[in-house]
């Protein structure tokens, strides 16, 4: 129950939410490197993907991709990511970019993976029949695979969207900034009010997204997705 | 109603369709000779707005046939004209939206409201959104469905017989002059899929659409065909003429089999009381009347049960005609060939 009154009593206190170790600041932190990863894995993995999918060419990438993603664990990758970065720049290859990247290239896999199985995913029997009606390519991939295959790529962004969050708290222990700020400290300085504040923000952070991303979904997705049985 | 060169009644000469000519298509598969799907040297010609059936056994190449017509697959030799061109001379995509396409899985887009799905066709040729809707509840009403109830339904909520007659509205969104329909109605019940082909053939005397059809279903053949392609394995043409010709006169063993041993019993299934010339009569009393529509088939199946020795044909005004007897039923087989049955 002490933890829990210390928390408490850290997240209201006044001074906690302003300066440049103030809440709002950490948070835009957090969100914004987090938002720019995602925007960027998604750039190059989920053309990729849904490329994938309807050619069915190189699945084979798909399936290592993810068995490599599940074998990865993040805190290794930042670590392995240093000693390089900081060849390049000693500040920011160490607090900035190895976190950033390691965010990337764990948004990747997900990405890829839920792309390549919505689209591969979609009936073929429908696919043909789109095209025997003169639909071209491109137009059977964006006009009839893509929204069919909206939730399961849907999925893929909130899975990807959390595995950001969760390493960018990571990279705290680097310097990195962010929420994992707060926890990164507490424990330095035995406050548990601070460390477990940091804690309640990164899941209220990670709860927050996944359900921005149920709500848009939600109003995406075409109602005749939904599983009904006839009328 | 018009009659064609082989004494078939069809609605040939009518605008709606285009010719189809298949001239020694063959399909090889790497798999080899006989490999199933594969198509060996297969010439017809189908008439504008007569329905040709592709009938056969599995792997017998009809189905691999149709699809080289829309080009999903495309011929090893030979060609395919469409009044008088090449297929393979013209853009793919242009060529298939001038080609309706059914298939037994019907293929609705899931996403699509019913009304959106009619107008895939018609979008992709840059319709207004005016005349797209226009286009859509008319087709919608012409296939049994009122517009203003299924219009913005989706798929999903439709019966697999709703689902197969928007396929076939979908199919004729942008008026095309050929249809392609594979086993259509083979995923629906025997009594949704006889309403759906009998619904079928009257769209289609209106319409006159050249109309390639597949089926394995030699009745199903029978009923909708002017004109029947029976296929062999290693997807020869075994046959090819009306259906009357080819219950009457199988070429070969294997088509006489295919057909079955009561081929006889189909053709009286295209022939109707009307056909058939009547005897005179006295003055019959507690005999069945049959209607000019009846079939023959059917006609003889309730003579049989009745045991009389004849029946009443009565004219279209209800007046009896004559006395239908068990044997001009059976000598009708040996009359020329009768004016089409439609549904």
């Amino acid at each position: 129950m002490q933890i829990v009154a210390a928390t408490i009593q850290w997240l209201a206190d006044p001074a906690h939410w302003q300066g440049s170790n103030g809440i709002p600041l950490r948070l835009g932190e957090h969100v914004a490197l987090s938002g720019l990863s995602l925007l960027l894995a998604a750039l190059v993995a989920m053309p990729l993907g849904l490329w994938i999918g309807h050619t069915g060419r190189f699945s084979w990438l798909v399936v290592s991709s993810a068995n490599a993603w599940r074998a990865l664990p993040s805190f290794a990758v930042i670590g392995l990511l240093v000693p390089f970065t900081t060849l390049l720049d000693p500040n920011l290859g160490f607090i900035l970019y190895p976190t950033l990247i390691a965010m990337i290239v764990l948004a990747g896999p997900p990405l890829l993976v839920n792309s390549y199985q919505g689209v591969a995913g979609v009936d073929r029997d429908l696919v043909e029949a789109a095209r025997g009606m003169g639909m071209s390519e491109r137009q059977i991939l964006f006009d009839l695979e893509m929204p069919i295959a909206l939730p399961v790529l849907a999925t893929g962004l909130r899975s990807a969207a959390v595995q950001v969050i969760a390493t960018a708290t990571l990279g705290a222990t680097f310097g990195f900034g962010g929420l994992g700020h707060y926890i990164v400290l507490g424990d330095a300085n035995q406050d548990n009010g601070e460390l477990f504040g940091g804690v309640v923000l990164v899941a209220a952070l990670a709860l927050g997204t996944l359900a921005m991303f149920v709500l848009l979904e939600r109003r995406l997705a075409s109602p005749g997705l939904a599983p009904r049985t006839a009328g | 109603m018009t009659v064609d060169a082989s004494g078939h009644a069809g609605a040939a000469g009518k605008a709606g369709g285009a010719s189809l000519e298949f001239r020694g298509v063959t399909k090889r598969y790497d798999s080899g000779v006989g490999a199933p799907g594969a198509v060996n040297d297969l010439s017809f010609q189908v008439p504008a707005g007569t329905i040709c059936v592709l009938v056969g056994p599995s792997g017998c190449g009809k189905t691999t046939s149709l699809k080289m017509v829309n080009r999903l697959i495309e011929p090893s030799a030979g060609e395919i004209l469409l009044d008088g061109v090449n297929v393979q001379s013209q853009p793919v995509t242009a060529l298939r939206r001038r080609i309706g396409y059914v298939i037994q899985q019907v293929g609705l887009f899931p996403h699509l409201t019913i009304g959106r799905n009619v107008a895939v066709v018609p979008g992709l040729e840059g319709w207004s959104s005016q005349r797209q809707r226009a286009r859509t509840q008319e087709l919608l009403g012409l296939v049994g469905l009122d517009p203003r109830r299924y219009e913005n339904r989706y798929p999903n909520q439709l019966s697999g017989g709703e689902r197969q007659r928007v396929g076939v509205a979908r199919a004729l969104a942008a008026d095309p002059p050929l249809m392609l329909m594979d086993e259509p109605f083979a995923a629906v019940d025997p009594i949704v899929r006889e309403r759906l082909q009998d619904e079928f053939l009257r769209l289609q005397r209106e319409l006159a659409k050249t109309i390639l059809f597949v089926t394995h279903d030699i009745d199903e053949a029978i009923k909708m065909g002017d004109l029947i392609a029976v296929m062999q394995e290693g997807g020869r043409l075994a046959q090819f003429g009306p259906p009357d010709e080819i219950l009457a006169h199988p070429s070969s063993e294997f088509v006489a089999r295919f057909v079955g041993e009561d081929r006889g019993l189909k053709r009286l299934s295209l022939r109707t009381v009307a056909d058939l010339r009547v005897e005179k009569m006295g003055r019959p009393v507690g005999l069945p009347r049959f209607t000019p529509g009846t079939k023959l088939r059917d006609a003889l199946a309730i003579l049989l049960v009745a045991d009389t020795r004849g029946g009443i044909a009565l004219d279209e005004g209800g007046r009896p005609r004559g006395l239908v007897t068990v044997d001009a039923i059976a000598s009708s087989l040996t009359d020329d060939p009768p004016a089409r049955v439609g549904a």
